[in-house]
């Protein structure tokens, strides 16, 4: 890897900076990983994030930023990285995102901020993902994250429902605003999809804590082992506890399964089941953990979809010492929703892509274990609401695919209890709640509502969006009513 | 951390808690559960709430010991506690004036049942409670049984206690004798649930019986603790624990529970070897709670 040039940004001509090649981010080798749940990506040096700041072109209008969902100050940054002010860089990036040791690593930059990059156009586009986590990590292991003033107390306070990233970042900001924040989380763990769903070799859970430490060295307050609309209902947060207004942040946590025969078998599980007893649960450190999870050593694994959650499903199905890994998805390579790293990660792990191709049934021996599904393969055909091309099935075209374990991840849809019990909150056909897109409020005062429990299943940094555009907000329906 | 304040054995490897959970306490109705974990390498098992006290703020749990978790937990005692409760999660028990309505248990099924009796009774129906046990230590809560119900039978399969016979011999006695029954609730083991549904479902009699999946979240959020009613799949923790028996597939419930038998056992035999030290690792973990990656760091 080059040493960083000895220059500033600008004084380097635009010729020598588009020479440089984009730094690649080192990583375990697929065969260590294949069996670890170590981290995949080990992160940048000092040097070799400079170099790969140096090959930014600093654009008058910045491409990068405008696709960034929060708007990232992208080219001061990496301008701050260049010059070797790292704590800088960091101080910058939380102005925007709060969260940037997280969405560094899973955001799909591909589709967003490095989607946008000029560089992109002719090339590789700037790192800009692999920057953001290295100035993150900078900071955290530095010992002086800038955590930022908080305000004099108002006397108001807020509960959030839901802690993962839309009620974290939610909570960042109205703590910072002097409000009271009280966060209630229905599992015994902080971070909802952080933590339950994206797996410690690509998030590790130490980094997501750590910045929920720094929410609780802000004052924030966490109560886990509260289901709200179980345990306590809005109603009487508001009436009975007094709290002056709440954002429900609850995800879209429920399992879609596909509706075919065979799903009751022994072996065929939800992504969300298998990850959460995996991740939540540390089940692949069973017997020292309690929890089990099916025993996949030696045995063959299918997954049935394409995006993100499927793709850590089949990719810890390989850790857990599957034989065989196989990615089942009805469409093609090109539409899968994955993040494009974890594509290319998951391939050279040797997991197994079988493209347009679809369950119809599970089959199992007489004591109801799966043994394979029959699948029939696909065709696309013309292009359906979602700009994709709509898939079907061709006829006579069925196979069987020997499993033991499959895990359906199809994707997942809002769960209903705070609905059911506020009879006052609007929801939409698909039971999602319905909320301003700009003003995050519900049908019900003093209500806001945001991320995936609003849009449906989306990404990290939109939550976070979310979640500040709810602080904000709410800080003025505090101060206005 | 959820505090025990009473703990005292109820029967063979059948123990009763006391347990202070505010929020559960104001909130808990019949039927419902919560689920616990005891420390941070527990897994989430669930156990019915047989009372709720919300001026004094605890909620009461009977626990039969039958694999690792409930061992661990049926050897604390008051001043111990428990890492997390959660609840009272699934559907509040249907109470409404049936008539004449039966509950069928089977030893911890009792306590579970319970809660349910007392309100039917509260709603003015007629309770016939009928307890059945293998034997004489696992006969359980008579008192409490006589208390919430009019008519009350014990039967063991030895004969050692009440008559001889299963819960069922008698759901059929009463069916001989001309008995006009409107409403009946099963909680037990499956087998038992079943015969129950074989003997009502024909007679059209409304039955009800509480479903003892495997589940990890309780919240929906999962789908692990599926069970089939007819073609239709529906969620345990949140659709349940109660589902009309006519229309449960009791052979799918059976091949579910088996899932984790061979890890079930695992533990469970690990757990006898290292009983002592598993209890001193808890409460040494109570005195000092950190997530576990964090001690380790
Ligand atoms: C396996 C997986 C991998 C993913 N990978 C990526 C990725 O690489 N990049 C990316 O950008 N996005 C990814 N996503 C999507 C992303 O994680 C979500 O869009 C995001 O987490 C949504 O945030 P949220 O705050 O709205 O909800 P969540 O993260 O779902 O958090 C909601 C929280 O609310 C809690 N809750 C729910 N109901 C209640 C209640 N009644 N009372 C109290 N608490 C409640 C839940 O337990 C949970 O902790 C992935 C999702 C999954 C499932
Ligand atoms: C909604 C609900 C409410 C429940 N309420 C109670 C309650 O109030 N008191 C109580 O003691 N239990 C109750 N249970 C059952 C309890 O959750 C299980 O006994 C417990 O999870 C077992 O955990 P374990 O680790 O000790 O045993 P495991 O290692 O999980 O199981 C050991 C063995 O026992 C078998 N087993 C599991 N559950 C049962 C069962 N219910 N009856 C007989 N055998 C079983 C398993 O198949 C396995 O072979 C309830 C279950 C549900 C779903
Ligand atoms: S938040 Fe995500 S999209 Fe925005 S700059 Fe960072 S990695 Fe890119
Ligand atoms: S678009 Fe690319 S080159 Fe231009 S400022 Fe952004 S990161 Fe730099
Ligand atoms: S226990 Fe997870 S959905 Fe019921």
């Amino acid at each position: 890897m080059p040493d960083a040039p000895p220059v500033a940004v600008n004084s380097l001509p635009l010729k020598e900076r588009m020479k440089i090649v984009r730094v690649r981010m080192p990583e375990l080798e697929p065969e260590v990983r294949a069996r670890s749940f170590d981290e995949v990506n080990l992160g940048l040096a000092d040097a070799a994030a400079v170099t790969e700041a140096a090959r930014c072109l600093a654009c008058a209008r910045p491409g990068c930023q405008t696709v960034c969902p929060v708007g990232v100050k992208i080219k001061q940054i990496v301008a701050l990285i260049y010059a070797g002010d790292f704590l800088a860089a960091a101080r910058k990036m939380r102005e925007d995102n709060s969260l940037p040791a997280i969405t560094g690593r899973v955001c799909p930059q591909e589709s967003q901020c490095e989607g946008g990059c000029v560089l992109g156009r002719k090339g590789q586009p700037v790192a800009i993902g692999n920057l953001e986590r290295f100035i993150a990590d900078f900071e955290r292991q530095s010992g002086q994250p800038a955590l930022p003033a908080v305000a004099p107390s108002t006397g108001a306070s807020v509960a959030i429902v839901g802690s993962g990233p839309a009620g974290l970042s939610a909570a960042g900001d109205l703590i910072q605003m002097g409000h009271r924040v009280h966060v209630f989380e229905a599992l015994h763990e902080l971070g909802g999809v952080l933590i339950y769903g994206i797996p410690e070799f690509r998030l590790p859970k130490a980094i997501v804590r750590q910045e929920i430490d720094n929410l609780r060295r802000m004052g924030v307050e966490f109560e886990t082992d509260v289901v709200v609309g179980k345990s306590v209902t809005l109603d009487e947060l508001m009436r009975v506890e007094g709290y002056d207004a709440i954002f429900v942040a609850t995800g879209a946590g429920l399992p879609v399964f596909l509706g075919v025969p065979g799903e009751h078998l022994n072996g065929v599980y939800s992504a969300n089941e298998f990850l959460t007893r995996v991740n939540l649960m540390r089940a692949w450190r069973f017997p020292e953990f309690d929890e089990p999870v099916y025993d996949c050593r030696d045995r063959d694994v299918i997954v049935v979809g394409g995006g993100n959650t499927a793709m850590d499903a089949v990719r810890t199905a390989r850790r857990l010492g599957a034989r065989t890994a196989t990615l089942v998805y009805r469409r093609s390579e090109a539409e899968m929703p994955a993040r494009a790293e974890e594509v290319k990660h998951a391939r050279r792990e040797g997991i197994e892509f079988r493209m347009l191709t679809a369950p119809v049934e599970f089959l199992g021996d007489t004591n109801g274990w799966l043994t394979g599904a029959r699948c029939v393969r696909i065709e696309l055909g013309e292009p359906d609401a979602s700009g994709r091309r709509r898939p079907g099935p061709i006829a006579g075209s069925e196979s069987i695919l020997p499993a033991h374990v499959a895990i359906i991840g199809v994707g997942t849809t809002a769960n209903p209890l705070i609905q059911s019990t506020t009879p006052d909150l609007a929801t939409n056909q698909h039971n999602y709640i319905v909320a301003d897109p700009e003003t995050m409020r519900t049908s019900k005062r003093g209500v806001f509502a945001g991320g995936d429990i609003v849009t449906g299943g989306a990404t990290v940094i939109l939550a976070m969006g979310a979640g500040r555009k709810a602080a904000k907000a709410i800080d003025q329906y505090l101060r206005a009513g | 951390m959820f505090r025990i304040v009473t703990a005292r054995t109820a029967g063979l490897n059948i123990r009763q808690f006391t347990v202070e959970a505010p929020r559960i306490a104001r909130k808990q109705r019949p039927g419902q559960f919560v689920i616990l974990r005891l420390h941070e390498r527990g897994e989430r098992i669930p156990l019915t709430i047989k009372s709720a006290d919300p001026a004094a703020g605890t909620i009461t749990i009977v626990v039969q010991a039958v694999g690792k978790t409930t061992s661990l937990l049926n050897c604390l005692e008051a001043g111990d506690s428990i890492l997390d409760v959660v609840g009272p999660l699934g559907q509040p028990s249907e109470i409404r004036k049936y008539g004449t309505a039966v509950i069928l248990a089977g030893s911890v099924g009792t306590a579970m049942a319970l809660p349910t009796a007392r309100a039917l009774k509260e709603a003015d129906n007629h309770v016939v409670f009928i307890q059945g046990a293998r034997s004489r230590g696992m006969v359980v809560f008579e008192d409490e049984v006589l208390a919430a119900s009019h008519e009350a039978y014990i039967l063991t399969d030895d004969g050692s206690f009440g008559e001889r016979g299963l819960v069922t011999t008698k759901l059929n006695d009463l069916l001989a004798a001309g008995r006009k029954l409107d409403f009946v609730l099963a909680v037990g083991p499956v087998p038992m649930m079943r015969a129950v549904a074989q003997i009502t479902a024909p007679l059209g009699i409304k039955t009800m019986v509480s479903l003892n999946s495997v589940m990890v979240d309780g919240t929906g959020m999962c789908g692990g603790c599926r069970v089939l009613l007819g073609k239709q799949s529906k969620f345990a923790c949140v659709d349940g624990p109660e589902f009309d028996a006519s229309l449960v597939n009791f052979d799918v419930l059976m091949q579910r529970n088996a899932m984790y038998r061979k890890q079930e056992c695992q533990a469970l035999k690990s757990f006898e070897q290292h009983k002592q030290e598993e209890l001193a690792a808890l409460r040494a973990i109570a005195a000092h709670p950190a997530p576990e990656e964090d001690r380790h760091a």
